[in-house]
């Protein structure tokens, strides 16, 4: 066990190393030079020269590379290209909002699609199953921006139900007040590919041979799938689950577009519009470091759940 | 027994049918695979016809009073319309008189002749368009089909490129194995660490603050195809290490076919069905993600129309009433990629029946 985890994290290195590299070919090489975008149109050599040495792109390729990865382990990316907000800081007070929503979206979306999911593998091929299964395959073509769009619209500005936009500093009146919305919303955008797809998870273990086994010794059906099928099929939705997980933290930059949530999502968009290279290298560096842990840790709760698993 | 291997056969009134053949037979069965298709041919048959002009053309012609209403709903109130005609009869009205202290007045009898020469028609704008109109009084439908050929072509390309760019990679890895399969196993480590919707927002960071990825429709196509390829690698790959040991391949290593020619003469075909189905994914795919860039600014420049910057403007259209454009572009794109999904899932079902 100790040794599968060591050997993991060994096997991290070259990854995180890969990472760094990418963005680091992308932003400093492709990217190249930033300072004409910064200093805007109007902007003599000088300035451009000035800003050039401010943000260290005026140095050889193989020192910009140290000072990256050196910004990458000391946690220190400097300040914000416009802002001039200390990068560390933006990414702290954006995480908060973005899990304020994404955490109880996530967890109320799961809950919802495994028990719809049972409950439309246990009528499985009848007239409700295919109906179900239609409105999914409906909802999800239909785009994420007309549900914002018309869920804000309907509830927030016909309906009053919600407040239209907006964020406050006290924690409870976020999930009150500000957040419900958003997360209706997510919840039911999320629900159609979740449901489908933790219903072929059912369907896969429906027919395997244990299940016969409980049926002929007379478990009632509803036991079987709650108790035998469920189990066994747990095991890919939580697989599921942790790919899902890495991206509650950049949370749907959507939503926090549409209903100014001052997230990491809304962050990063601003980022991009913005040029601000600091900020997105620093969030997607940080990001792929906390997919490669997340994983790492369920692969190891896998072995805890599942004894059939071994560590190889 | 001899007698019947020696004898040259018969000529074969039936050739057996090969994978596509009773794919496509599987797929002739298939009610809600047929209806799917027609949906698709006619939508890449409309964006064929909006590509070389034969319908939508005129799409950016101002026709219309501003957010004239669709005919189905000609009598009702259209006060942004309204505002816009008196504006413009305000403009219209003479200007005060300022001949006895303009010291440029002996002129304008000079002026009213000139502007007399220029001949301005004076375009009748209609009050309903079939399906309405937007701001600017163009024809919602019009729009709505050229913003299809754009949605569907960038869709369709980058589905293209990341399919190629998949399974090229795929096929190196599967069949060599060893270092060059450890190489690109960490490339696939690299794009996939990343959360996926943060490598696209990067991509784009560099794209439009550079402009390096070209112009146009180029970037958001590049963008779309460079973070997506891994998907398909994976499947690709995971096929060719199957394949790469079976008999037939041995023959055609026997034969004295090259590398190259087993890579993708002999291999390539056997693992096509896999290929396709993923293709129909991903234009789906695609088609979701440019509509969703396009209208936070990062996808189609803002001077095309494409399902994404229709939806933008609809954003504040619905306050003042005006759900038309939502709704062509947005029912639009629906019919579209609900079609698309169930066409991936009918192809899926008849290349490979074993999975059903």
């Amino acid at each position: 066990m100790t040794a599968y985890v060591i050997r993991r994290i060994w096997q991290m290195i070259p990854t995180i190393l890969g990472v760094i590299l990418l963005i680091f070919i992308l932003f400093n090489w492709v990217g190249g030079d930033p300072a004409q975008v910064l200093a805007g149109k109007i902007s003599n050599p000088d300035q451009i020269a000035n800003i050039r040495k401010q943000l260290g792109v005026d140095q050889p390729y193989w020192y910009q590379l140290w000072v990256f990865v050196k910004q990458v382990f000391t946690f220190d990316f400097g300040r914000s290209w416009s802002t001039n907000e200390l990068v560390s800081h933006i990414i702290l007070t954006r995480v908060g909002p973005t899990l304020t929503v994404m955490l109880p979206c996530l967890a109320i979306t799961s809950t919802l699609a495994v028990l719809f999911a049972v409950m439309v593998a246990y009528v499985r091929g009848t007239v409700t199953d295919r109906g179900i299964m239609i409105v999914c395959t409906v909802a999800m073509s239909v785009s994420f921006l007309v549900y914002i769009i018309v869920f804000q619209w309907l509830f927030g500005f016909v309906l009053g139900w919600f407040p239209v936009q907006g964020w406050s500093e006290s924690f409870w009146k976020n999930l009150t007040y500000y957040a419900p919305l958003p997360i209706m919303l997510a919840v039911f955008v999320g629900l159609a590919p979740e449901l489908r797809l933790y219903r072929s998870f059912f369907l896969d273990e429906i027919n395997q041979d244990y299940v016969r086994t409980a049926r002929a010794k007379g478990v009632p059906e509803k036991k079987v799938m709650l108790k035998h099928v469920m189990r066994n099929a747990l095991i890919p939705i939580l697989t599921n689950l942790a790919i899902l997980l890495p991206g509650i933290f950049v949370g749907s930059f959507l939503l926090e577009v549409f209903f100014s949530i001052p997230g990491l999502g809304r962050e990063v968009v601003t980022a991009v519009n913005r040029s601000d290279f600091p900020v997105i290298k620093a969030v997607t560096v940080y990001l792929a470091i906390i997919t490669m842990i997340i994983n790492l840790l369920v692969d190891v709760l896998y072995k805890l759940v599942d004894p059939r698993v071994s560590f190889k | 027994m001899s007698a019947i291997l020696t004898s040259p056969p018969a000529a074969r009134p039936h050739e057996s049918p090969g994978l596509w053949m009773l794919a496509w037979r599987r797929l002739r069965h298939d009610r809600v695979g047929m209806l799917s298709l027609a949906i698709v041919v006619f939508f890449l048959g409309l964006m064929a016809a909006s590509y070389f002009g034969l319908v939508a053309s005129d799409w950016s012609k101002e026709k219309g009073v501003s957010y004239a209403n669709p005919s189905f709903l000609a009598g009702q109130e259209n006060l942004e319309a309204r505002n816009m005609a008196e504006r413009r009869a305000a403009v219209k009205a003479p200007p005060v008189d300022l001949s006895d202290v303009d010291p440029l007045a002996p002129r304008y009898k000079e002026w009213a002749e000139r502007a007399a020469k220029i001949a301005v028609t004076e375009v009748k704008r209609s009050e309903t368009l079939p399906f309405g109109g937007d701001k600017w009084g163009r024809d919602v439908l019009k729009k709505a089909i050229k913003g299809s050929e754009v949605s569907i072509f960038v869709g369709l390309a980058s589905a293209l490129l990341a399919t190629f760019i998949g399974t090229v990679l795929g096929a190196f890895a599967g069949y060599w194995g060893g270092k060059v399969n450890d190489l690109l196993e960490w490339f696939y480590n690299i794009f996939t660490s990343i959360p996926y919707i943060l490598l696209i927002l990067a991509f784009a960071a560099v794209a439009t603050a550079t402009g390096k990825f070209g112009k146009g429709i180029v970037p958001i196509v590049l963008i779309l195809s460079l973070t997506g390829w891994t998907g398909i690698y994976r499947l690709i790959r995971a096929e060719y290490i199957k394949h790469c040991n079976r008999e037939y391949v041995k023959a055609a290593q026997a034969i004295g076919a090259s590398n190259a020619s087993r890579m993708f003469h002999h291999i390539l075909p056997n693992v096509s069905h896999v290929a396709l189905v993923q293709l129909s994914q991903y234009t789906v795919g695609f088609i979701k993600a440019e509509v969703i860039l396009s209208f936070l600014g990062f996808g189609v420049p803002v001077d095309m129309v494409s399902w994404g910057t229709m939806l933008a403007e609809a954003q504040n259209e619905l306050v003042i009433g005006k759900w038309w454009q939502l709704a062509a572009a947005g029912a639009s794109m629906a019919v579209l990629v609900t079609a698309f999904s169930l066409l991936t899932d009918s192809l899926r079902d008849a290349l490979d029946p074993k999975l059903k």
